[in-house]
């Protein structure tokens, strides 16, 4: 139903997901242009599925080579409330209009996986769980990056609390927005990674995930899911919306 | 050095790694123009025609591979370079004197070009090129690990400064090729040195002047 609404209205912007999908596929033809593909390829030029491969791979390889530079014991820089980047931007796969509108008296957040104790949580009750606070930088897949107060549940606190497996590979989260990500457990026991309820000491806004997102100071932006309402833990590979198009999936800071 | 036979110019972990380099600098900065371009620094973006990676995503899988091209390769140079002793003797001795003498000289189009043996301004601007080499890929580690590498990342003035060292050696380095082919275009005597080794035939050179 959202769909049809914004294809009447379709703007430049509303088509931007589509387009970058788009832009997907004539990656080839792109490269082809460049003649890098001949050149890494060395075959025919059919073998562009090789190419991706072989970037594929390289991706792979990339996320053992942050995994293994990630210390869980440090701490992304924190800043003063003067740093504080004025009007924190929105950013989606669709326009701010199109952000999902969750009711947080009515709202649970559902568990599922590899946790003992799957009781839905509400709003309320993360808010009896200890909170933290933090002045950190956001950083963009896309370069940009700005500097935001969010205060939350720390993500080891409430694992701890919902008996997660700790051993296991992956935290995934789902969204209203059917955006969906996963992370690494060394990073989702972070003391930085927290389950945001707050933005400058209120609760978060709409176009900042209200009710609930995950903000990870060691992660691109984009690891950093807006209004979960689903987490789970896994030794499954979950992926995740751009991971599953080609951004790499470790994308640690 | 010199003895006799057939006279050399650029040994052959040189032209290897030279070509190495080209292939990993056109990936680099073909991906790298792209990924400016979905969060311009300046009022500008780069024509999509001349960028790779078709998207975001794709600009980013290339940078990050080849990155692992240019650095090994890189460092194969350096490394090799700085134990045979090739860099000290190609690009050393160099002085500000003998730099504004061939400076003086170039401008006046009376500075001789020998294929293998460096004038003050060519050893300056490699020079240059290796030093913005190397501090191309540190900026590019300092935004590509701000928090493991922070020590990094200060150096520069954070993330954001660092983002700003990353562009300003690409736009040196892209000045240097710039510069770097259109002179191997006015003296095309230099071109088959790099992939033979072997220096032009002396008339070859009148030829071209």
């Amino acid at each position: 139903m959202k769909r049809d609404k914004s294809l009447i209205a379709a703007t430049l912007k509303d088509i931007a997901p589509d387009l970058k999908r788009i832009e997907r596929r004539l990656f080839l033809r792109q490269s082809l242009s460049l003649g890098a593909l001949t050149m890494l390829s060395g075959c025919d030029l059919g073998s562009g599925n090789a190419v991706q491969g072989a970037l594929d791979a390289m991706s792979k390889w990339n996320d053992g080579v942050q995994a293994a530079l990630f210390s869980q014991t440090r701490l992304a820089k924190t800043y003063a409330p003067s740093d504080i980047t004025p009007n924190f931007p929105f950013n989606a796969f669709y326009t701010e209009a199109e952000a999902p509108v969750i009711n947080g008296k009515t709202y649970k957040l559902q568990l599922s996986g590899k946790i003992t104790d799957k009781k839905p949580w509400s709003i309320a009750d993360l808010r009896t769980l200890p909170q933290e606070s933090q002045i950190t930088r956001l950083i963009c897949v896309e370069g940009w990056s700005a500097i935001g107060h969010w205060g939350g549940v720390p993500l080891h606190v409430f694992l701890d609390r919902i008996g997660a497996d700790k051993t296991a590979k992956y935290v995934g989260f789902k969204c209203a927005d059917k955006y969906y990500s996963s992370i690494d457990m060394p990073t989702a026991l972070h003391p930085q990674t927290i389950l945001a309820l707050d933005y400058a000491d209120e609760p978060l806004p709409t176009p900042l995930g209200y009710p609930l997102r995950i903000r990870i100071p060691t992660k691109l932006g984009f690891k950093n899911p807006k209004f979960i309402t689903e987490i789970f833990v896994t030794n499954d590979y979950p992926g995740g919306y751009w991971e599953d198009q080609g951004y790499n999936w470790f994308s640690g800071s | 050095m010199s003895k006799a036979g057939p006279p050399k110019s650029h040994p052959l972990f040189v032209r290897i790694t030279h070509w190495i380099n080209a292939l990993a600098m056109i990936l680099m900065i073909g991906s790298g123009w792209r990924i400016y371009n979905a969060s311009p620094l300046f009022d500008f973006t780069f024509p999509r025609e001349i960028t790779l990676g078709g998207w975001l995503g794709g600009a980013l899988q290339w940078h990050f591979a080849a990155m692992w091209l240019l650095v090994i390769n890189g460092l194969v140079y350096l490394i090799y370079g700085l134990v045979t002793g090739h860099l000290r003797a190609s690009l050393l001795p160099l002085s500000p004197r003998t730099v504004w003498a061939d400076t003086v000289a170039a401008l006046r189009l009376k500075l001789d070009h020998t294929t293998g043996r460096y004038n003050a301004v060519q050893k300056l601007l490699y020079l240059g090129v290796l030093a913005l080499g190397v501090l191309v890929v540190l900026s590019g580690l300092a935004v590509w690990k701000p928090v493991q590498l922070w020590w990094l990342a200060a150096l520069m003035g954070g993330y954001e400064g660092a983002r700003l060292v990353h562009f300003f050696c690409m736009s040196g380095i892209v000045a240097f090729v710039i510069v770097h082919l259109a002179l191997v275009f006015l003296v095309p005597a230099t071109f088959l040195p790099m992939i033979t080794g072997r220096a032009p035939a002396p008339k070859t050179n009148e030829a071209n002047e």
